[in-house]
């Protein structure tokens, strides 16, 4: 029951993933984009940390931690070249 | 041990509701800083009952989990913070015409323009809409 429930919890997150792409294509200029990726990053965190779940390795948690990493640093990186250029 | 993985596995679900309701809100939602509050506060609690789920139907996996958890909730608000601090410097407008006037009052254009004025106009200017 408790993995019937894990996978409706992970199909949810990818209709949420999906939703969020359609504003990165339809995004009125780069804030809008910028904004729809860092919610999409943390979906697909969770998203990890599912299969880690699923999968039953403990292992792909430190993928997760580091895939956060790199988007943190993503967002900030845009947001510098937004204000006032790299 | 499978009460425990039950009741984790409903946390997780309200997790992903709440994933669910950020990106609802980034479609929705009228203006980018609208999209923006939506898109990170929701993740932030959605993502942490997620992991907190996870943590809940593994319990050897707790230390991973909480270094993800508080990893989340320090970041995720610091990247919302710079982007909305670099979307306000590049002076994208927070009006919306379609619904009929401004959404937000621009509170740091108004301790800007304060800053600016001498003393006795910027007590004046208190009263009134800082739009």
């Amino acid at each position: 029951m408790a993995n019937t429930i894990f996978l409706i919890a992970a199909a949810i997150m990818l209709v949420a993933m999906i939703i969020a792409f359609f504003r990165i294509i339809q995004g009125p200029d780069l804030g809008d984009r910028i904004v729809a990726l860092d919610a999409m990053t943390i979906m697909a965190l969770s998203a990890i940390a599912f299969l880690a779940h699923y999968l039953g390795r403990s292992i792909y948690l430190d993928v997760a931690l580091v895939y956060g990493l790199i988007s943190f640093l993503g967002v900030v990186a845009v947001a510098r070249h937004m204000e006032r250029g790299l | 041990m499978e009460v425990l993985a039950i009741v984790g596995s409903f946390v997780s679900l309200l997790g992903a509701l709440f994933l669910l309701l950020a990106a609802i809100g980034i479609i929705r939602m009228p203006d980018t800083y609208n999209r923006m509050q939506t898109g990170t506060k929701a993740t932030t609690l959605g993502s942490m009952l997620f992991f907190v789920g996870i943590a809940l139907a593994h319990p050897s996996w707790w230390t991973k989990l909480l270094i993800l958890t508080v990893f989340i909730f320090l970041t995720n608000p610091l990247s919302s913070h710079v982007l909305a601090r670099a979307l306000h410097f590049i002076g994208k407008s927070p009006l919306v015409e379609s619904y009929g006037g401004p959404s937000v009052r621009d509170d740091l254009a108004f301790d800007e323009a304060q800053a600016l004025m001498p003393a006795e106009d910027s007590r004046q200017m208190g009263k009134g809409d800082s739009v």
